[in-house]
This record gives structure tokens, sequence and C-alpha cells, in this order.
């Protein structure tokens, strides 16, 4: 199971890499192999005010819904456009392509208390 | 459906397998002050033929539109159904499950929605149409909120020129907290264009018009549309079938949603129900549809099939978070529907709205030239309009029933204040003698009253 090392992760099997004050959220590989195909992603427009693991979209796959968490509070600035055709890009590259949303983030405190990969390494164990 | 009874012997079986000797042993249970002491007060047994004789007669005690013309509309209407559709609804490959989860044992089931849905989204000129809802009044709340799920807005203005009832079941869902309803009103019968601006603000989700009105006027669908957009909020008509196959499609007009009821078309009038609610949007809000929606695909063979699509829209799925928790069709009566709007086609639909508009407008003349008499609105109407009588419009109503008049529905049920209006419908399936009849009662009724004036004050407003 790929579970890059510089990245953060939460219990809900989200990913958040971290860029000048803002960071970008997908799901792990985990994740979208648990999903399955994934037909769509509801994501709210930029501009959006999240609050910490509050719900902030969903992912739909053939025959399931599962609802998409901030991972810290912010503001989104940006929200990938290329799922709206081609959802199938969270399957595909779940780490790079399959992005769902930046935020630009209010409390650089709550970054640095996510999971580590090793501990989200360590969850996985548990799940498997 | 059958009900077959059971035997002893098979009442012994029941009994003994679970434990009791006799049903007294099982109903023993029941403290005795609940219990019937004794025998019922049934009248005795009647033979088979007897109880057929005695509902005939009780039967035969109801006003209905077979005996009596019929001139009731208010959202129900009296329009003829071919015998096929009754005899084709009626096949057993058609009672099939009733929910077609399983595409590999109700191919049928899903084609006949495929094909609702395909006549719906012509009939309105809007791209997908779901598989049916439960009459007109749900669909309307359901679109109300559908637009505030799309626009996160709460506001929902609503025309009162849709029907009473429909702003009823409104007001039922509204109160859930999804959307708040502010309601607009008419003005010479018209949906009052300012006023619904006024009402509008800024935070609108949908304008929700009634085409053609409650009291059977044809609204300016684009006007209110135009309306309804420039204030960011969704266009939703309630318009009637039978209409659109003449008038310019609300959808062709820019409506976000459309729906309405199906009722006239093939579905009978019965005691006011069952109904059937149709519902259509544009594709780009197919993943807010209530309902369900059959898809076409091919399987792996390559060959043609039909599913249920996109249901992770629908509440068995999606649960909390479903736009709508109706994961139901109204299978039985969109059949009616398909098989009707199939029989009929453009063409037939087209001449029936076409028969119903100038036996309507016959009629309106007609009734006119009786003294103290007039119609209510100066604007366009198509299958219905309003009345204005010199006198309590329920006396009418009942003094017509001496005629074989089925005359209307008074006004004064839904408002107090409006005593001397009524609503006429006039299908296709009335005659000129029927209507020339309906004339001449009229006349009748209100000589009599100018002779009688003190009838007045007897009269139950």
């Amino acid at each position: 199971m790929n579970v890059p090392k510089d990245l953060r992760y939460t219990k809900e099997h989200e990913w958040i890499r971290s860029k000048q004050g803002e960071v970008e959220v997908g799901i792990t590989e985990y994740a979208q192999g648990e999903l399955g195909d994934v037909i769509f992603v509801d994501l709210p427009p930029v501009g959006t005010k999240v609050a910490a693991m509050k719900t902030f979209g969903s992912i739909d796959a053939v025959k399931t819904v599962s609802d998409l968490f901030a991972p810290v509070a912010g503001e989104i600035v940006a929200v990938n456009g290329s799922l709206k055709d081609n959802p199938a890009l969270v399957n595909q590259s779940p780490y790079e392509q399959g992005w769902m949303v930046r935020i630009r983030v209010e409390n650089p405190a709550e970054v640095t208390a996510l999971l580590t990969s090793d501990d989200y390494e360590k969850l996985l164990g548990a799940h498997a | 459906m059958s009900f077959v009874g059971r035997s002893d012997a098979e009442r012994r079986a029941m009994l003994e397998r679970i434990g009791a000797a006799t049903i007294e042993d099982l109903w023993g249970a029941i403290p005795a002050e609940f219990r019937v002491a004794g025998a019922l007060p049934l009248p005795p047994p009647l033979a088979e033929y007897e109880i057929s004789k005695r509902f005939e007669a009780d039967a035969a005690r109801n006003a209905d539109s077979g005996r009596y013309a019929c001139f009731l509309g208010a959202g129900i209407y009296d329009h003829f159904i071919p015998a096929a559709v009754r005899a084709l609804t009626s096949r057993s490959e058609y009672a099939t499950a009733y929910t077609p989860y399983q595409p590999e044992v109700a191919q049928g089931t899903l084609q006949v929605i495929f094909e609702y849905q395909s006549m719906i989204r012509e009939l309105t000129g809007m791209e997908v149409a779901n598989a049916s809802m439960y009459d007109a009044g749900t669909a309307a709340a359901e679109a109300a909120q559908m637009a505030a799920a799309a626009k996160s807005r709460r506001r929902v203005i609503v025309s009162a020129g849709l029907h009473p009832h429909h702003r009823q079941v409104l007001a039922t869902y509204a109160s859930a907290g999804n959307f708040k309803i502010v309601e607009t009103p008419l003005t010479g019968g018209r949906t009052d264009l300012a006023a619904a601006k006024a009402a509008f603000g800024a935070d609108a989700a949908a304008f929700l018009w009634a085409q053609p009105n409650f009291e059977g006027i044809v609204e300016d669908g684009a006007v209110l549309t135009e309306a309804a957009h420039a204030a960011g909020a969704y266009s939703v008509a309630v318009a009637d079938p039978i209409a659109l196959s003449v008038l310019t499609p609300p959808g062709a007009q820019g409506a976000d949603i459309v729906v309405g009821e199906g009722q006239p078309l093939g579905v009978p009038m019965s005691y006011g129900g069952p109904l059937v609610g149709f519902f259509a949007i544009r594709k780009s809000d197919v993943r807010r549809l209530p309902g369900r929606l059959s898809g076409v695909t091919a399987d792996l063979d390559g060959r043609r099939g039909f599913v249920l699509t996109l249901q992770t829209r629908e509440q068995h799925i999606r649960r909390e978070r479903a736009t709508s928790n109706i994961c139901t069709n109204q299978g039985l009566m969109a059949l009616a529907n398909t098989i009707h709007l199939a029989l009929l086609g453009a063409q037939g639909m087209r001449d029936v709205a076409l028969q119903c508009l100038e036996r309507t407008h016959y009629l309106a003349a007609r009734v006119a030239r009786v003294p103290g008499v007039s119609i209510a609105h100066g604007a366009p109407f198509f299958r219905e309009f309003v009345l204005h009588l010199p006198g309590p419009a329920a006396s009418f109503v009942e003094h017509a029933l001496g005629a074989n008049l089925l005359a209307g529905v008074p006004l004064s049920r839904f408002d107090r204040g409006r005593p001397n209006d009524l609503l006429v419908a006039v299908t296709e399936k009335r005659t000129r003698e029927e209507m020339d009849r309906y004339a001449s009662t009229l006349a009748a009724w209100v000589g009599s009253r100018a002779a009688a004036p003190a009838e007045e004050a007897a009269c139950p407003r």
C-alpha cells in the first residue's frame, strides 16, 4: 500500500500536503480501493469556509456515498475542476491528479497535529 | 387482489403448531374488558347475488360522471380514457415485482419507465425526467426542496396561482425547515409580476408558478422565468400535461424544473386519487434529482438493456444526505400515462388540447350572455375558467344537479371571501348539447332568483 512519507493523514483516510500556508487534500490509495470506481465528487465552491473534521463534500462510488471531512479549519481556495469530467482520477492517481481541494489554513498547529505516514500505516495495519 | 379464507383444517393446524388448543386460548391474553362479548352486531349474511344487487343500488345513489355531465376540474379532469389503457395496464406482464432493482428480471418495467421519462421530457421541453412522483403536490414540494439545496437558499416564492392543495403540501414540507414559503398574489387571475419581484429579495431559491394556473389562466412563462432568473432563483413550473401539447413548454421558456399532475393522461378521476406526479429538470442538476431514474445501457454482449441509474442520489444509499426521501415511483399510474401518451401520440394530444380549448371558450361565450353572469378574468384561459355568478355558486351547483350537471367547483371551498365564484372545466368529452343545457340551466337559475330574491337569505354560504 502506497503511503507517501511527505504527507499527513487523517483517520477518515484523507491525505494532506502542506504548501506555504495552504493544504491540498485528497483521499488515500486505501480509501479509493475500498470505495471502488468513483463516479462523482461533490465539492463546494471556492471561498467556502470549512471547519476542522466537518463535512465539506461527498464522494460517490457505484454503490456507496462517503462524506469528505475538512482535516483543518480554513477557506477553500481551489477546487480540482478535472474531477468533474474525470472522477476516475481519484482511483488512478489518488495522491496527485486526484487531489480535491486546497484550503488556506487558519491555524498551522492543526496541520502538525495530523497523523504522520507512520501513524497512518499503523492505522491501516489495524484494519488489515 | 383475491381473498382466500382459511379452512377449519388449516386453522387447527396453525393452532396446533403454536401450542394453542382453541382460538380462545390464543386470545386469552387480551383483558376481558377489551374483548367484544357475544356476536358482532352485523346484519345476516347475504348470497353473492344479493350482495351485488345491494352494492349496485348503493352505487347508483352517487352522482357519477357517467350519468352526469362533468364540468368539475380544479386539478382532476374528466378526459376520455381509451379502453386499451385499462386492458394493457391490467396485463400480467406489468404486474412484476414492486421494486425493479434487478434489471435481469425487470426489463419490462424498466423499459416502460424509460419510455415514460422520454415522453415527459418531450412534453415539458426538459432534458431529464424521473420515473414519476406521488402527485403534482409532492412533486412541487420536492422541486422547492431541490432548488433550496441547489441554491443553498431557503426562501421559496410561490404564486397564488398554484392549486391550494399543492400550496398546503408545500407548507407541510416547509414545516420540516428546509425552506420557507412566501406567497405572491394574483391580479386579474394572473401572477402579479411586480408583487413577485418585490417578494424575491436577494435570497430566493425558487419561484413556483402554475401553467395554466388554478383559475384556468395561461401565465406568461417566459416573463415569470426571466424574473426568477434575474433574482438568481430557479423557475419552477407546475404544468398541465394536456395544455403542454399546445402551449410553449416551460422548458423552452427557460424553466429549471417542470412538474405537474399526470392524472389527465389515462388515469381515472376516482374519488380524487390515486394521482401521479411528473418531474423534469435540466441535465446539469441530475445529481439532485429526487426519485428513481431508469437509463438505457448495453450488456456484456452489446445488447440494449435498462437499469436504474445514478442510485447514489437515492435515500437507500445516500441515507440522511439524500436530497429526497422518496425512492419509489407511482408505477401503475405512470404506466397508464405511458400507454395513453403512446396511443394518442403528439397529434392526438394536440387534438385533445384544441378540443378542450374550443369547447371551454364555447361554453364561456354561452354563459357570459346570461344576465348578471360574467367571466371573472379577462386574461386568456385554456380548459377552465372562473364564472362570477349573481348569487352563491354552491346554490347553482345544487340546482344544476337536477339537470344532471356537475356544474363546477365553488371557489368558496378554498376562499370564503368568494361565495359567488365557480370554477368550471370543459374537457373534450363535453358535447354541445351538454354545454347548451349548462347555459339554459344557469339562465333558469338566475331567472328563478330574480323572481324570488328572498331565497338568498336561506342559501348556505
